[in-house]
C-alpha cells in the first residue's frame, strides 16, 4: 500500500508563486482534485481563470493572450497536455515566447510502482518535445516554480511544472 | 454560396482599425485585399487551434475589435472553442466562418455532414451573443457594416465557393507571406504592446 505525503502543497502557495511572478492568466480545465486551487484563483481580483474546453486550446489561448501582452500559465493534467501535442508544438515551442504550464501529475507516486500509464508516459512525453519541467510536491518545492518562470523567460520556451501531489491535490 | 475575394471586398471598408486575422485556404486571400497590414496577425500554427489564438488576443486587448476569419474544416477540429469563447463573452471578438464545405486544401473532400451542419446554430446554443447565416454576396455587403457595430461575441457563418487545391503540396505555387513572428512584431509596435 502505498502511503500518503506528510507535508502539503498548499493552494495558497501556488496563488503566491503566480502573483510573484505577475501571472494575469490561467487558462485551464478545472479538474476534481484541483478544486479549491479553481475556487481560491476565482476569488483573485488580479488574475483571470479562462476555462477551457480541451487542454489543446489552453496553449494556443495563451499563445493569444502572450501576443497581446499578459502572462498566462496553463495548469491542466498531465492526460490533457499528452493530448496537446501539436498545440504545444505549434503555438508554444514554435512561437518564441516564455510559457510556463502547470502539469498535474495524474498516477505518480514516490514509493511504488507506477501503475498509471498516465504518469509513466509524462516525462517521456517531454522528453520528446524538449521541454524540461521542474517536480513540485509540497510547499518547499514552491521556489522551483519561480525557477520555471525565469527559465522560461530566459530561453524564451516553455517549461513544464510537474505536480506531483495526488492525495492532497488542493482541496481543502 | 459566394466568393472569398467578393467577401473580403465586401468587408474590408468596414473594417476600421480591426486586428483582422485569418485561417483556411480562402483567408490566404485577404493579403491581397487588406488595406492595413500592420493590423494582420498571423496566429496559426496547430490543427484547428487559430481560433484559441485569436480569442486569446482579444481577451488580452479588449479595447481593439478583433475580427477571425476561421474555416469550417478548422472549427471542426477546435468545436469547443465556441463554448470557451461564448463563456468568456469578448465583447471585441466576431469570428467570421468561410464555410466551403470541404477540405479545399487536401483536394476537395467533403467535411462531415458538410451540407445539413448548422455552425451557426451550434454557436447559437453555445452562447455567443449574435449569430448570422449568408449564402449570398448581396444579404452579406448590406449587413457587414452593422454587424460589426454590435457587441460580441458574434458568430457569422458564410457560405463559400471552395478553392480546391489539388497539386501536391511540394509543387504548389506559394505567394510570400508574411511569418507568424514578422506580424507579432509589427502588432506590438502598432499597438504599443510590451511582453511581460
Amino acid at each position: 500500500m502505498v502511503s500518503q505525503q506528510a507535508a502539503l502543497l498548499k493552494p495558497e502557495t501556488l496563488i503566491e508563486e503566480f502573483k510573484k511572478n505577475g501571472v494575469t492568466h490561467i487558462v485551464t480545465i478545472p479538474d476534481s482534485e484541483t478544486n479549491y486551487l479553481y475556487e481560491l484563483m476565482k476569488e483573485q481580483a488580479w488574475l483571470e481563470v479562462v476555462p477551457a474546453s480541451r487542454e489543446g486550446e489552453t496553449f494556443a489561448i495563451a499563445l493569444g493572450l502572450i501576443v497581446g501582452g499578459k502572462v498566462p500559465v496553463c495548469l491542466i493534467q498531465n492526460t490533457g497536455m499528452m493530448e496537446s501535442g501539436d498545440s504545444i508544438r505549434g503555438m508554444a515551442l514554435d512561437s518564441g515566447f516564455p510559457l510556463v504550464m502547470l502539469i498535474g501529475y495524474r498516477g505518480w507516486n514516490r514509493h511504488g510502482v507506477i501503475t498509471d500509464s498516465a504518469a509513466r508516459y509524462t516525462e517521456p512525453f517531454l522528453n520528446a518535445m524538449g521541454i524540461n519541467y521542474y517536480l513540485v510536491e509540497q510547499d518547499e518545492d514552491a521556489p522551483r516554480i519561480s525557477v520555471a518562470f525565469e527559465e522560461a523567460r530566459k530561453n524564451n520556451r516553455p517549461v513544464a511544472v510537474l505536480v506531483g501531489d495526488e492525495y492532497h491535490g488542493f482541496n481543502r | 454560396m459566394f466568393h472569398p475575394d467578393d467577401m473580403f471586398q465586401a468587408f474590408e471598408p468596414h473594417r476600421g482599425d480591426s486586428v483582422v486575422i485569418v485561417t483556411g485556404t480562402a483567408g490566404r486571400r485577404w493579403r491581397d485585399i487588406s488595406n492595413n497590414e500592420k493590423r494582420d496577425l498571423n496566429v496559426h500554427g496547430a490543427m484547428g487551434q487559430t481560433s484559441s489564438a485569436a480569442m486569446g488576443f482579444a481577451l488580452a486587448q479588449p479595447d481593439e475589435k478583433v475580427v477571425f476569419f476561421d474555416s469550417e474544416g478548422a472549427l471542426l477540429m477546435n468545436l469547443g472553442i465556441l463554448a470557451t469563447t461564448a463563456g468568456m463573452k469578448p465583447k471585441n471578438f466576431f469570428h467570421f466562418l468561410m464555410d466551403n464545405e470541404c477540405y479545399a486544401t487536401t483536394g476537395g473532400q467533403p467535411v462531415p455532414n458538410s451540407q445539413d451542419i448548422n455552425y451557426a446554430g451550434m454557436a447559437r446554443e453555445a452562447g455567443y451573443a449574435a449569430t448570422y447565416e449568408f449564402d449570398n454576396l448581396e444579404d452579406f455587403s448590406t449587413s457587414v457594416g452593422k454587424i460589426l457595430s454590435e457587441t460580441g461575441p458574434v458568430f457569422i457563418a458564410m457560405k463559400m465557393v471552395p478553392m480546391v487545391e489539388n497539386e501536391p503540396i511540394g509543387m504548389r505555387k506559394r505567394s510570400p507571406v508574411r511569418s507568424r513572428a514578422e506580424t507579432i512584431k509589427v502588432i506590438q509596435e502598432e499597438l504599443g504592446i510590451t511582453v511581460a
